[in-house]
């Protein structure tokens, strides 16, 4: 999948905002291919002409991102997260749509704003279509423009049909400002369902219980492996990648599926790139590993916190303390994410109810020798 | 009600097992026969001459079979054999009650922790009241112990169960019954401000996340929840009063 089906990949929800700041991309997108002279040309047409219709301030049309040509590092930027909202309707349960509100608006109060928003998935708790719709309509508050991932809630009430109608294909790629970001659909379980007889609604509870032995693991899938490679094939190996997935790209814990069971072949793929920054959903808590030349991350939940496994946690991971369960918004949060030159990132792990933790990329590169994030104080309620 | 049901199932069991005898056993073992078929045999006199029972009917005539439970009821040509009665009986009986196998089902969905073995205690001497332990006992206190657990599992697991007016269960936080910590109840809850028992954190959480009504401390429900969430923190070492 390509820059050609832009539409599709985003879904029709866009706002006024994402549409002005696509439009301003793929104008300097257009202006890197042109030589100096017609360059000049087009850009004081351009300017000319929004300026003369009064829409814009002078400097905002300025060329000033023209010269990262050929280079493999990153322009340095930053996006925002915002995981795991696991929205009923409201009439259900108001608590999860309003902790949804709380990250749009936290997202939104940033300043500058970040590059775009990245929603990692389980938007939805049981996957209807209304709850799927109440979470675009909350994300299209956002004012930068949306990416979003797939998760297990939003799959297996209707295996995506709802999903895929509004926000486009759940695995795809794309280019921002050097980096190669790739987004994977990291939920795909082999049919448990069939041979059980299940309903739809059935099909979705199995799946929505995290320690419900009924299910199997996730994977990725051959099919999307061979796209991965594909998708891949030809990039120097110093391009930076940057990898979505809901679930961990790494077997922790196979009761809960923090858990991708091709996780390996997954690795083997991405092996040969010096820097790999994985971002994943699903475990709702503060979680770093590095495998070789991968560093992984986990997103923050805005529904509820997870406990931590009970069993093969990666050692890098400092963990964040026990949350107060007299406190709803207690270890919930959304997050920053900056990605430096070198294509790695530094996370900032914005906790509602505390202090925010920052998981600095020197830390992981340093394997934990450098830069470790404080440990909690509050290791227990 | 859970246990009502088991012990309905056992039953059944018992029936079906003596049904597989042959014709018409099932229907012995069942308080009712389908009189208003005609059929005049005594029950135990059909269960010892089911050859005789089948000639005597003439073919061609349905025959209706009331199940122990006085409402299931399945209409079999004559001739039909025991086993077929019997699994004819069943296959109603469990259609009226999808819940029947809840006890297999709960545990194939959420493991649970076994309780704990007391095969060494089996031939010894347990003082003169009880005299000595059997295998079958050592099975029963296995069985009964982990089914209160089970039972509480399913509770533990859904939210209409508990109440909850805004779909939210335990597992939703709590997967395994993690982070629950049972082993250091009572302690002073400092939030709360006072010295709780694990069943007031229990209703804590029902009456707060959950947003249903608090359950009495002798509801089976909040008793099964209890051993519940203790079972699957078998290993772990008490440390009462512990934050």
């Amino acid at each position: 999948m390509g820059a050609d089906d832009k539409s599709s990949r985003r879904g029709r929800f866009r706002s006024v905002e994402t549409k002005h700041l696509e439009e301003r991309a793929d104008f300097f997108d257009a202006l890197k291919r042109l030589d100096r002279r017609s360059f000049l040309k087009v850009a004081s047409a351009a300017f000319g002409s929004v300026a003369a219709s009064g829409l814009v301030t002078p400097h905002s049309f300025q060329p000033v991102s023209i010269a990262h040509a050929d280079s493999k590092s990153v322009q340095p930027f930053t996006f925002a997260y915002i995981s795991d909202s696991h929205l009923y309707k409201r009439t259900v349960n108001d608590r999860f749509v309003n902790a949804l509100l709380r990250a749009v608006d936290d997202v939104n109060a940033l300043d500058p704003q970040p590059d775009f928003v990245f929603f990692g998935g389980d938007l939805a708790q049981l996957g209807q279509p209304e709850e799927l719709e109440l979470g675009a309509q909350i994300l299209k508050n956002l004012k930068a423009p949306l990416r979003v991932m797939v998760g297990e809630h939003d799959w297996y009430y209707d295996m995506g049909e709802k999903w895929r109608a509004l926000f486009g294909a759940p695995h795809y790629s794309f280019e921002h400002k050097g980096a190669h970001c790739v987004v994977l659909n990291s939920v795909v379980e082999k049919d448990f369902w069939t041979a059980r007889n299940m309903t739809p609604m059935e099909r979705m509870k199995t799946v929505a219980g995290l320690d419900n032995g009924v299910q199997n693991s996730f994977t990725v899938g051959a099919e999307q492996r061979a796209w991965l490679e594909s998708d891949l094939k030809g990039k120097p190996a110093n391009t930076p990648i940057i990898v979505f997935s809901h679930s961990p790209l790494y077997k922790l814990y196979k009761p809960w599926n923090f858990w991708t069971d091709d996780a390996d072949e997954v690795q083997a793929i991405l092996r040969r790139f010096q820097n790999v920054v994985v971002f994943h959903g699903h475990t709702h808590q503060v979680l770093t590993n590095r495998i070789g030349n991968i560093h992984f991350q986990g997103f923050l939940s805005t529904a509820w916190p997870w406990p931590y496994a009970p069993e093969g946690l990666p050692a890098l991971t400092v963990q964040m303390g026990r949350p107060d369960p007299f406190n709803p918004n207690d270890g919930c949060g959304n997050g920053i994410c900056s990605v430096h030159p070198d294509g790695l990132a530094d996370i900032v792990q914005n906790l509602w109810n505390r202090n925010p933790i920052t998981i600095s990329r020197t830390y992981t590169a340093s394997l934990g020798k450098k830069d470790k994030p404080e440990a909690s104080t509050r290791r227990s309620f | 009600m859970r246990n009502q049901r088991t012990s309905d199932l056992f039953t059944l069991n018992l029936g079906l097992a003596l049904g597989s005898l042959g014709l018409l056993t099932a229907v012995a073992s069942c308080a009712h026969d389908a009189a208003a078929s005609g059929q005049s045999l005594p029950p135990a006199a059909a269960a010892n001459q089911p050859q005789a029972a089948a000639a005597a009917t003439p073919p061609g005539t349905n025959t209706k079979v009331l199940l122990c439970d006085g409402q299931t009821e399945v209409t079999v040509p004559a001739g039909t054999s025991g086993t077929s009665v019997a699994g004819a009986l069943m296959t109603e009986w469990v259609r009226k009650n999808p819940n029947a196998n809840w006890e297999v089902d709960e545990r194939e969905r959420h493991t649970l922790q076994p309780s704990a073995d007391n095969s060494a205690l089996v031939g010894q001497v347990q003082g003169q009241t009880y005299g000595r332990v059997t295998p079958q006992d050592v099975t029963l206190w296995k069985t009964e112990v982990e089914r209160v657990a089970t039972a509480g599992s399913a509770v533990f697991h859904n939210a209409d169960e508990l109440g909850s007016t805004v779909a939210v269960s335990c597992d939703m936080c709590h997967p395994h019954a993690a982070n629950t910590h049972p082993e250091t109840y009572p302690k002073f809850q400092a939030q709360l401000g006072r010295v709780v028992l694990l069943r007031d954190m229990i209703n804590w959480c029902i009456e707060h996340p959950v947003r249903g009504k608090a359950l009495s401390s002798d509801d089976p429900k909040l008793r099964s929840l209890e051993a519940y969430i203790l079972a699957q923190r078998k290993g772990k070492t008490l440390d009462y009063g512990r934050h």
